[in-house]
């Protein structure tokens, strides 16, 4: 280097620069008090306040200093990739959904030993299923669940058609009754979540599908699921159009853009939270076949070769302690996955929730749809074809049965691949195929 | 003016004494450059380009090239990112040149004038496309706006009005990009003595004619460098875009960002890299090549 | 165009006073003020909404009209912002990183940048459409390759990692720009310094570094609040030793409207600081057009 570099700018530079820069390699921004401390990386509670309050409940309710690290899911999987690729593991903990967890299946260690332990906690064999990941061996520890409901103001009842009943809907008279409501209201006012970081495609995949074809992959190209998307067709055309933009329901009911809305739970209770008594939350609509819902889990798993891996385990076992699980509800709005009996004193949102999801799961003509299960890597991909019909379908307004063929197309590329066996609601054949 | 540098004998080569013209003094200026991003991006471009092209048997294979052209978005975010950049462009260097122009003008408050116009260079884009959602979202402040004069909101990012859309995405990149284009072109007005345009004035020529036949002309190093470097920027950005339309008017860069950690499949990310680096090395081609020529 | 520079004052004034030239300067100087005035707006007015939309409060955000007025301020939103876990550590890493990375692009850049402007050498237009070639590819691409080079290496989690990234990133701009300022520097100084004796290191020195600080000093700008500004890379090679952005992009993107607002305001906050302090250094250096 030759020291014409060294311009004066570079040496005031330098001369400003270097005591800080051999100072430190950064400061810590992660909240652990160094050893001796978990780190807990997370794709979970994300948001500012949500994030404080979980930090909060595990500060009181975990023996162990765990440093809570949320992510957004894709530098959650590359980060746990490269480190465990590389063999330099910092992290002891992570935590994430079912489909986040998924990707890096291969980089974590089997927790079989560790759910023997818990078996009186009383995971659901449902739960218990997707920890395997589609393989033989447990691969996370179930964490807490959430699923999806309507969120109703009381306003929008004005609209309620003859003879439907908002507490027992079924997709006709959903249709009729958004319908009803554009037009008195002058423009429509119910909203689903089809914004980039909506969950839209899990109505699809979940509620929509199941509940007129009895299944997800098996029927997606069935005269069913043809009517499936005719329906989501006319039903878009009374739903606000600004929905593209909404990724959380809670925002645009809260500003009263919207009325009624499909979405997460977690997504919802923001909108209810202020003023309960203007809210109603109900079960999602039933169609021809029953009342498809779907059950989201989250969970915690060991990263292989990770740091702390005592400490991490009685972290686990600490989370499945129902006091922190009620806690986590009571805060976060995710459902414990532990057998507890629900407090009376929840806080108003969460109890019209609760009352919503139990309404749901308890339906007599429930069908439970789980998230897709063994993809590893390409959960997300599947998930973007229901997104892409959506697409196609209503926003481009492409034909049904054309888009449904080469969606289809896309779908068994990627199945024959994997050759894994199909998830609920479809039968649990050897491998799954595009029906 | 090559004479001058290769005059230059290579200070603190630490090569041996017997030959100390051995290496010639570029080398020395330029090969820490080369060396340093070719340590740094020489391996990961590799591994890239690799990615595009191999399978999950690891053999060579146009399946993921496939998959990317076959995805509802990609041609759509092709047309956007060409449309955004032929159209943005001119528009941006037009109004970065009004505006240096109008601050050499000497207005009152000239500081202040050019303290807020480089503001949006310290913005990031994912701060610029909260900004501007705040003005278009439908009810964001440009739709009070309009409630409070007493007239019907618009749907401004509605997903079926694509010529909405595009203009505000438009608006908003014109906002926050524009100053960087702003800066080069002032910093290039400081080696224009006045003294030229005086000369001008005095010859007769008028403000139109000395914008055309001295300011122009003698800006164009710093006009080359910033038409350059908001090309490729703007083939990078995509932030805004995305927060201000989500899906509905998507840009490669964008696509590549949701194959990679939405979508998690890094195959297809890499090959839209790829079309993303070609499209961005024809146009700096075609840019070096007609500027030479002109000059 | 509304631009009108002022006349050369010297050869008519003095000879009749006609009160019409008078009159035109006045004009062109309205019309001078409107344009400026126009376009401030425009810069200034998106700025003054995401300052009012983050310190107003949560209930007022879901109000329709919004109010244009600061009627209904709080600092609650901003306020649990800042006080978030880490949020002042990766302020101080963004301050590491960002002058870590001015000082090492420049280091390496100005040279290049010198040879760039002031040379014909063989395989010049290779070597500049390699920096281009660098600067074209989306980053989150390199990123992660070069997230397990740094792991392997060890410095992954560290200012270091991402200064070496960002300067990596920042230097095709750094050398563009810092190139085409040693071009704006005229030979003939430097020549007529060498006739005087200097060598040419001197004649660097002492001429064309001086004339050329301005420029470089514009383009550290752009290296700073590029790096103040980098997101995606920043996010993958860190964990717990974040920059700022890094750190809260995360919870901007899933957080409610009101919080968006407030973290997009406290990332152009300091920016805005720096900016201003930057600016003074810049104008003086400048002197003319700017005052």
């Amino acid at each position: 280097m030759t020291p014409v570099a060294l311009s004066r700018r570079a040496l005031l530079g330098a001369a400003l620069g270097l005591p800080l820069l051999s100072a430190c390699a950064g400061f810590d921004t992660s909240g652990a008090a160094g050893a001796g401390s978990v780190g807990f990386l997370s794709t979970q509670f994300t948001p500012v306040e949500e994030r404080r309050r979980y930090e909060q409940a595990l500060r009181e309710h975990l023996r162990v200093d765990v440093a809570y690290n949320p992510v957004e899911a894709g530098v959650f999987v590359t980060t746990i990739r490269s480190q465990v690729e590389s063999g330099r593991v910092g992290t002891g903990l992570v935590g994430g959904l079912h489909g986040h967890l998924a990707p890096v299946a291969d980089q974590l260690d089997d927790v079989d030993d560790l759910l023997a332990d818990l078996t009186a906690a009383g995971y659901s064999d449902d739960v218990l299923s997707l920890a395997r990941l589609g393989g033989a061996t447990a691969k996370y520890v179930p964490w807490m669940q959430a699923t999806y409901v309507v969120a109703v103001h009381r306003r929008a009842l004005d609209h309620l058609p003859p003879g439907v009943d908002v507490q027992h809907l079924d997709y006709d008279g959903y249709l009729r009754w958004a319908q009803a409501a554009a037009a008195a209201e002058g423009r429509p006012v119910f909203g689903i979540p089809a914004g980039p970081n909506g969950l839209h495609h899990r109505f699809h995949q979940g509620y929509l599908l199941p509940s007129f074809t009895g299944g997800q992959i098996t029927t997606f190209t069935t005269p069913d699921a043809e009517n499936a998307w005719e329906y989501l067709r006319e039903l878009w055309a009374v739903t606000a159009p600004a929905s593209t933009n909404y990724d959380f329901m809670q925002e645009p009911l809260a500003r009263g853009e919207v009325l009624v809305a499909w979405d997460h739970v977690a997504r919802l209770v923001g909108a209810v939270d202020q003023h309960p008594d203007e809210w109603l939350m109900v079960p999602a609509p039933r169609g021809p076949k029953g009342l498809g819902y779907m059950l989201i889990v989250a969970g915690v798993g060991l990263p292989r070769g990770g740091a702390e891996r005592e400490l991490a385990e009685q972290a686990i076992r600490g989370l499945s302690d129902p006091a922190l699980q009620v806690e986590t509800l009571r805060q976060n709005a995710f459902f414990p996955v532990v057998r507890t009996e629900l407090p009376t004193d929840l806080p108003a949102g969460i109890a019209l929730e609760s009352a919503a999801v139990r309404a749901q799961q308890e339906a007599e003509d429930a069908i439970l749809a789980l998230p897709p299960v063994g993809l590893d890597s390409r959960d997300a991909e599947v998930s973007q074809v229901f997104a892409n019909c959506f697409t196609r379908i209503c926003l481009n307004r492409e034909p049904v049965r054309a888009v449904l063929g080469s969606e289809a197309r896309t779908l068994s590329a990627i199945l024959d691949e994997l050759r894994v066996p199909c998830w609920a609601p479809d039968p649990v054949a050897d491998v799954c195929e595009v029906g | 003016m090559s004479a001058t540098i290769t005059r230059e004998a290579p200070p603190h080569t630490g090569g041996p004494p017997v030959r100390p013209r051995a290496v010639p003094s570029v080398v020395w200026l330029v090969g820490p450059s080369v060396v340093f991003m070719a340590a740094l991006f020489g391996w990961p471009v590799v591994q890239g380009v690799l990615q595009a092209f191999t399978g999950a048997d690891g053999g060579l294979t146009g399946e993921h090239v496939a998959r990317m052209v076959a995805d509802p978005y990609f041609w759509p975010a092709v047309r956007n990112t060409l449309l955004l950049i032929v159209v943005l462009i001119p528009v941006q260097f037009a109004f970065a040149v009004t505006m240096a122009l109008l601050l050499r003008a000497r207005p009152r408050f000239a500081g202040a004038y050019f303290y807020l116009w480089v503001i949006p260079l310290a913005v990031s884009d994912l701060a610029a496309g909260l900004v501007w959602l705040a003005v278009f979202t439908d009810r964001g402040y440009l739709n009070s706006a309009l409630a409070t004069i007493g007239l019907e909101p618009v749907a401004w990012l509605a997903f079926d009005d694509p010529v909405s859309l595009f203009v505000c995405v438009l608006v908003a990149e014109l906002w926050r990009a524009t100053s960087l284009v702003l800066v080069i072109v002032v910093a290039g007005l400081q080696g224009i003595p006045k003294d030229y345009e005086e000369a001008a004035a005095v010859f007769g020529a008028g403000p139109w004619e000395r914008l055309r036949r001295v300011v122009l002309p003698l800006l164009r190093p710093s006009l080359q460098v910033a038409l350059i470097l908001r090309t490729i920027l703007a083939f990078q950005t995509f932030a805004v875009a995305q927060a201000l339309t989500g899906q509905n008017f998507p840009l490669l860069v964008g696509e590549t960002y949701r194959w990679y950690t939405g979508l998690q499949n890094p195959n297809v990310a890499a090959a839209l890299a790829l079309v993303v680096l070609v499209i961005s090395m024809l146009t700096s081609l075609v840019y070096l090549r007609a500027l030479r020529e002109s000059r | 165009m509304t631009v009108q520079p002022h006349r050369p004052a010297l050869p008519d004034r003095s000879v009749r006073p006609d009160p019409a030239p008078l009159r035109a300067r006045r004009r062109a100087r309205i019309a001078l003020q409107a344009a400026c005035l126009a376009i401030t707006a425009f810069m200034a007015v998106p700025l003054y909404l995401i300052a009012l939309a983050a310190l107003s409060s949560r209930e007022s955000l879901n109000r329709f009209p919004l109010s244009f007025l600061p009627t209904d301020l709080s600092v609650q939103t901003l306020g649990t912002f800042l006080t978030s876990t880490g949020v002042l550590a990766s302020f101080g890493n963004s301050m590491i990183v960002g002058l870590g990375t001015l000082l090492l692009s420049s280091l390496v850049g100005v040279p290049a940048a010198y040879a760039l402007a002031r040379s014909t050498f063989r395989g010049k237009e290779p070597y500049q459409l390699f920096l281009l070639f660098t600067r074209a590819l989306p980053i989150v691409v390199l990123s992660v390759p070069l997230a397990r080079l740094f792991l392997t290496a060890g410095v992954y989690d560290t200012t270091y990692a991402v200064i070496l990234l960002h300067s990596a990133i920042a230097l095709p701009t750094t050398i563009l720009i810092v190139a085409s300022v040693f071009v704006a520097v005229p030979v003939d100084v430097e020549e007529a310094a060498r006739v005087f004796g200097c060598t040419p290191l001197q004649a660097f020195r002492t001429v064309v570094a001086p004339m050329a600080l301005p420029g470089i000093a514009a383009a550290s700008i752009f290296t700073f609040v590029m790096s103040w500004n980098e997101v995606l890379g920043a996010s993958i090679l860190t964990l717990n030793h974040r920059t700022l952005p890094a750190q809260v992009l995360t919870s901007l993107a899933d957080s409610p409207l009101a919080y968006r607002f407030a973290g997009g305001f406290a990332l152009v906050l300091p920016a805005l600081i720096f900016i201003a302090v930057m600016r003074r250094y810049l104008t003086n250096m400048w002197g003319s057009t700017i005052r």
